[in-house]
C-alpha cells in the first residue's frame, strides 16, 4: 500500500532554493493541474470498472434472462392467472418484463447507459442497487455502504491502528538496540508476512474456537443478540478479537522490520552522530533527528492505512462472515450487482486520489525543504 | 554474471538461506514426485472422480499415522474381492446350467473403534435370470447373523447401513456397531470384539455363462498418508499435485510480472516522451482500482481458469507500484557516462536497454522476484477460498476451500485443513527466507542492518 502512494506522488517534493516570487500563483497553478489530472485518472479508472463490471454489456442479457424467468415464475404460481387465456398471459408477461427492464434502465443501449452511469458515479450519485438491499430493506447503494461501513471500520480500524503505531514504536525501540535478541527475532519472523491475514485467521479459528472453545467461530454478534447495549458491545468486541488478531499477526513483523530498516538508515546520518556526540538524550535524538526527517514517509503510510480501511478485507470478512464492506463487495460481484460494485470502487478511488492530493500540502507543512509545485512539474 | 555466481555462493553463508533452500528443495522434490508418480490425466481423473472412482474409501478418514499417537486404534479400510486368494470357495453339485458357490471372506479386526460403513459391490453377467446371493456374518466368538438375501442385477451395491430390515433384525442397532460389538461390553459404550471375522457369500446362478464378481468393503476411520475428504477422495493426490501447480503459478507469476515490469520501465525511461507518458498514465489509472476486486470480477464474469487469472494478475501487477520505483532507478542509470559512450559508438536503442540499462537493476530484481513468489502462491489459495479456484486442477487452495466449505474445523477434521495449509506455509517460508537473504547479499546497504 505504502509504495502505491509514493508511486502516485508524481513530483513535488523536490527541494529547490527558488526565491518566493509569485508563490501563490505557482501553488494555484500546480494545484489546478494536479487536480485535473487526478480527476481524469479517476474517470478513466471508474469507466474501466463499469466496463468490467458489465462485461462490456453482457451482464445485461443475464439480468434480462433473470427478469423474464422471475416474472414467468410468479405468474405461473399465481392462481388468478390460471384461468387466463395463454396468449393474454404471454402478453401480460411481456408487459411486466418491459416494465421491469425500464425500471432497471435496461431499455437503453449499454454505451449510453455506461456514460450516464459514469457521470452519476463521478458526482457521487450512487443510485440504487439491482438486487442487494441493506438490512433495513433499502435499495439505495449509499445506505447499503453506510450500513456496512461501521463493521469494517471496527475491525480494520482497530487492527490498522495497532499495526501502525505498534510497528513504528517497536521499530524505534529496536533500532536503538539493534543486534539484540529481540531484534534478530523480529528479523527471523518477518517472512511470516508472506501469508495473508485470512490464512492466520483460519489457524486462529482452529485454535481458539474449535479446540479451546473460548472465542466464537465467526459472525459479528451472538445469536440472538444481547438486549442491553453493554451486552451487545461486549459481544461484538468478543467477535472482533480473532479477525483483528489475524490482521495484526499477518502484518506486524514485516511492518516492524521495514520501519526498523528505515529508521536505521536515517540514524546512520552524520547529523545523528553529531547529536549523539553532543550528548543529547535518546528521546531528543529520536524526536528531532530521526522522526522529523522521516515524518513525510510516516504520514504517507498512515494516510494510506486510512484508505485501506475502506475496501476492507474481502477475504478476511468472508472467512469470518463479518458483515462489512469487503463481504458486500464480494456478494455484489456474485450477484452481478453493478451499481454496488461501482459505488464501492468509486469511493475507494476518490479516497486514494484525495489523499494523494492532500499529501502534497501536508508534506509542505511538515517538511520545510518541500515547496509545492517547485521542481519537475 | 560472475558476480551473480559469487553472490549465490554467498547465500550459503546465511543459515536462513540454507534452511529456505532445503525447504524449497523439499517442495520441488514433492512436485517432481507428483508428476512422475501420477500422470497429469490420471491426477485429473482421480481429483474429479466421483463415487465410481473412490467407492472403496471411507469418507473424511484421518491419515493412517494418527494411530501411532492413539491408544485406541482406529480401523483401517479393508477391501476383499471374491477372486482373492484369501477367500475360500466351496462349489456344490447342481443340475446343468445352475451353480451354487459359497465364498468365505476372512479378515482380522484388531481395532478399538467401529468401522464407518460396510458394503458389498457386485457386478454380474447374465442374460435373463439374475444371480441370487445370501450373506452371513460370523463373529470371532462364533455368533452368526443373517445379513441379506437378494437378487443381483448387473451393477449392484449393497450398503449394510441402508438396509432397514437388517437394522431391525439387529434390534434397531446400526449394523456397523451391532455386528462388531463385544456382547460383554456395556451397551451404552460398546466396544468392538477383536479377532477374525468371517463373511459368507452364497451365490446361486441360473444360467450357463452367468458369473458374479463381489467385493467386500469395510470403510475404516483412517486412510493412507493424508486421509480422505467428503467425497472419499484420497487427499494425497491433490496434496501432491498441488505442489507443481503452486510452484508453476508462483514462479510464472513472479518471473512474468517482475521481468516484464522492469523491461517496460526501462523502455519507458529510454524512449521517454509519449511512451513514458502512456506507461505512467496506465499505471496511475490502475493504481486507483482495487486489485483483488478486479481479479474477483474477472474470475466471476469471465473465466475461472487458473492461467487466465494468472495472466490478468500479471497485467495488473506490471502496471503497479513497482514500475514507478524501477523508473526512478533507471532515470539515474540513464545519465551514467557509459550509456553516453554506448550511444557514441552507435549502439541501437534495443541494445542499450537490454545490455546496458537492464543489467544494472538485476541485483534489485532478483530478490524482489523471489520474494514475490509466495504472494502468488497465496493468491491462488485466496482466490480458491473465495470460490474462484480453477474448476479442473487440484490445488492446495481448493482443498482448503473444500475443508472450509464443509466445516472441517467445526467438525474436528483438522487434518483436512492443516495438511494443505502446512504445505502452503512451507512453500511461502522457503521462498521468503531465500529472498530476504538474497536481498541482503545484493543490497550491501542492508547487510549491516
Amino acid at each position: 500500500m505504502s509504495s502505491e502512494a509514493h508511486a502516485l506522488q508524481a513530483g513535488g517534493d523536490v527541494p529547490e532554493q527558488n526565491p518566493l516570487v509569485g508563490t501563490l500563483t505557482r501553488v494555484a497553478k500546480y494545484t489546478g493541474v494536479r487536480f485535473v489530472i487526478l480527476i481524469l485518472t479517476v474517470v478513466v479508472g471508474v469507466y474501466l470498472t463499469i466496463l468490467i463490471a458489465n462485461m462490456g454489456g453482457y451482464v445485461d442479457s443475464i439480468i434480462r434472462g433473470q427478469i423474464r424467468e422471475n416474472i414467468a415464475l410468479v405468474i405461473q404460481n399465481d392462481p388468478n392467472f390460471k384461468t387466463l387465456d395463454p396468449s393474454v398471459r404471454a402478453a401480460w408477461i411481456a408487459e411486466q418484463v418491459t416494465l421491469e427492464e425500464s425500471r432497471l434502465g435496461l431499455d437503453q443501449p449499454f454505451v449510453i447507459r455506461s456514460f450516464r452511469f459514469l457521470f452519476k458515479a463521478m458526482v457521487l450519485d450512487l443510485g440504487r442497487a439491482q438486487l442487494m438491499t441493506s438490512d433495513e430493506g433499502s435499495r439505495e447503494v449509499r445506505l447499503i455502504i453506510q450500513e456496512r461501513l461501521g463493521p469494517t471500520l471496527l475491525i480494520m480500524g482497530v487492527a490498522n491502528f495497532i499495526l501502525f503505531f505498534g510497528s513504528v514504536f517497536a521499530a524505534l525501540a529496536l533500532s536503538r538496540k539493534y543486534g539484540s535478541f529481540l531484534d534478530r527475532l523480529v528479523i527471523a519472523l518477518s517472512p511470516s508476512s508472506s501469508a495473508p491475514s485470512w490464512f492466520y485467521g483460519i489457524f486462529l479459528i482452529l485454535i481458539f474456537a474449535a479446540v479451546l472453545r473460548i472465542l466464537p467461530f465467526n459472525g459479528m454478534v451472538d445469536s440472538p443478540p444481547p438486549e442491553t447495549k453493554l451486552g451487545y458491545t461486549l459481544s461484538v468486541l468478543k467477535h472482533a478479537i480473532l479477525p483483528v488478531s489475524a490482521i495484526v499477526i499477518a502484518n506486524i513483523f514485516l511492518g516492524i522490520y521495514n520501519w526498523r530498516t528505515f529508521f536505521l538508515v536515517y540514524s546512520s546520518e552524520d547529523y545523528v552522530d553529531m547529536a549523539k556526540a553532543k550528548g543529547l538524550s535518546d528521546r531528543a535524538i529520536e524526536r528531532r533527528y530521526i522522526l522529523r526527517p522521516t515524518l513525510p514517509t510516516i504520514i504517507t503510510n498512515f494516510s494510506l492505512t486510512l484508505i485501506a480501511l475502506w475496501t476492507g478485507s474481502i477475504i478476511l470478512e468472508t472467512v469470518f462472515i463479518w458483515p462489512g464492506l469487503g463481504r458486500t463487495y464480494y456478494t455484489a460481484i456474485g450477484l452481478y450487482d453493478t451499481a454496488v460494485i461501482v459505488g464501492l470502487t468509486i469511493i475507494y478511488a476518490y479516497m486514494l486520489v484525495l489523499t494523494v492530493f492532500l499529501l502534497d500540502f501536508v508534506y509542505a507543512l511538515v517538511d520545510p525543504r518541500v515547496k509545492i509545485g517547485a521542481g519537475s512539474s | 554474471m560472475q558476480s551473480i555466481k559469487a553472490s549465490l555462493k554467498d547465500l550459503l553463508r546465511y543459515p536462513s538461506a540454507v534452511m529456505g533452500s532445503l525447504v524449497l528443495l523439499g517442495v520441488i522434490a514433492l512436485a517432481v514426485y507428483a508428476i512422475v508418480s501420477i500422470p497429469y490425466d490420471e491426477a485429473l481423473r482421480l481429483w474429479r472422480g466421483g463415487p465410481d472412482v473412490w467407492y472403496m474409501n471411507p469418507r473424511n478418514a484421518l491419515p493412517k499415522w494418527v494411530n501411532l499417537f492413539r491408544s485406541d486404534q482406529l480401523p483401517e479400510s479393508i477391501a476383499i474381492l471374491n477372486t482373492d486368494e484369501s477367500v475360500d470357495l466351496e462349489t456344490k453339485e447342481t443340475s446343468a446350467g445352475f451353480s451354487d458357490l459359497t465364498y468365505t471372506f476372512h479378515f482380522d479386526y484388531p481395532y478399538d473403534e467401529f468401522p464407518q460403513e460396510l458394503a458389498f459391490f457386485f457386478t454380474s453377467e447374465y442374460v435373463e435370470n439374475e444371480p441370487f446371493v445370501s450373506v452371513y456374518w460370523t463373529t470371532p466368538d462364533g455368533r452368526e447373523f443373517r445379513i441379506v438375501d437378494m437378487g443381483v442385477s448387473r451393477q449392484e451395491s449393497y450398503r449394510f447401513s441402508q438396509d432397514e430390515r437388517l437394522t431391525r433384525r439387529l434390534g434397531n442397532n446400526a449394523a456397523r456397531i451391532a455386528l462388531f460389538q463385544d456382547p460383554d461390553s456395556d451397551p451404552e459404550d460398546p466396544v468392538p470384539l477383536k479377532g477374525e471375522y468371517q463373511v459368507e457369500l452364497k451365490v446361486l446362478t441360473f444360467e450357463e455363462n452367468s458369473t458374479i464378481d463381489a467385493e467386500f468393503v469395510l470403510h475404516g476411520e483412517v486412510y493412507g498418508l493424508a486421509g480422505t475428504d467428503h467425497r472419499r477422495r484420497d487427499l494425497m493426490v491433490s496434496l501432491l499435485w498441488g505442489a507443481p501447480i503452486a510452484l508453476a503459478f508462483g514462479l510464472v507469476g513472479a518471473v512474468g510480472s517482475s521481468v516484464s515490469t522492469i523491461i517496460i520501465a526501462a523502455f519507458g525511461v529510454w524512449f521517454g516522451g509519449v511512451v513514458d507518458g502512456i506507461i505512467q498514465r496506465i499505471t496511475e489509472v490502475n493504481l486507483t482500482l482495487p486489485f483483488l476486486s478486479i481479479l474477483i470480477m474477472v474470475g466471476t464474469f469471465y473465466s475461472k481458469s487458473l492461467w487466465v487469472i494468472l495472466g490478468v494478475t500479471i497485467l495488473l501487477i506490471i502496471f503497479g507500484a513497482a514500475i514507478k520505483t524501477y523508473r526512478a532507478m533507471f532515470l539515474q542509470v540513464k545519465e551514467a557516462p557509459y550509456i553516453e559512450a554506448a550511444q557514441a559508438y552507435g549502439a541501437s536503442d534495443v541494445r542499450i536497454v537490454m545490455r546496458y540499462l537492464l543489467p544494472r537493476l538485476i541485483p534489485v530484481l532478483i530478490p524482489a522476484l523471489i520474494l514475490s513468489v509466495p504472494t502468488f502462491v497465496f493468491l491462488e489459495a485466496t482466490l480458491a477460498v473465495l470460490g474462484l479456484g480453477d474448476p479442473v486442477l487440484p490445488t492446495w487452495g481448493k482443498i482448503i476451500y473444500d475443508a472450509w466449505g464443509n466445516a472441517a474445523v467445526y467438525n474436528g477434521y483438522y487434518y483436512w485443513m492443516l495438511e494443505p495449509a502446512i504445505l502452503l506455509t512451507l512453500t511461502g517460508i522457503g521462498f521468503s527466507l531465500v529472498g530476504f537473504s538474497l536481498d541482503r547479499i545484493f543490497n550491501p546497504k542492508l547487510r549491516g542492518l
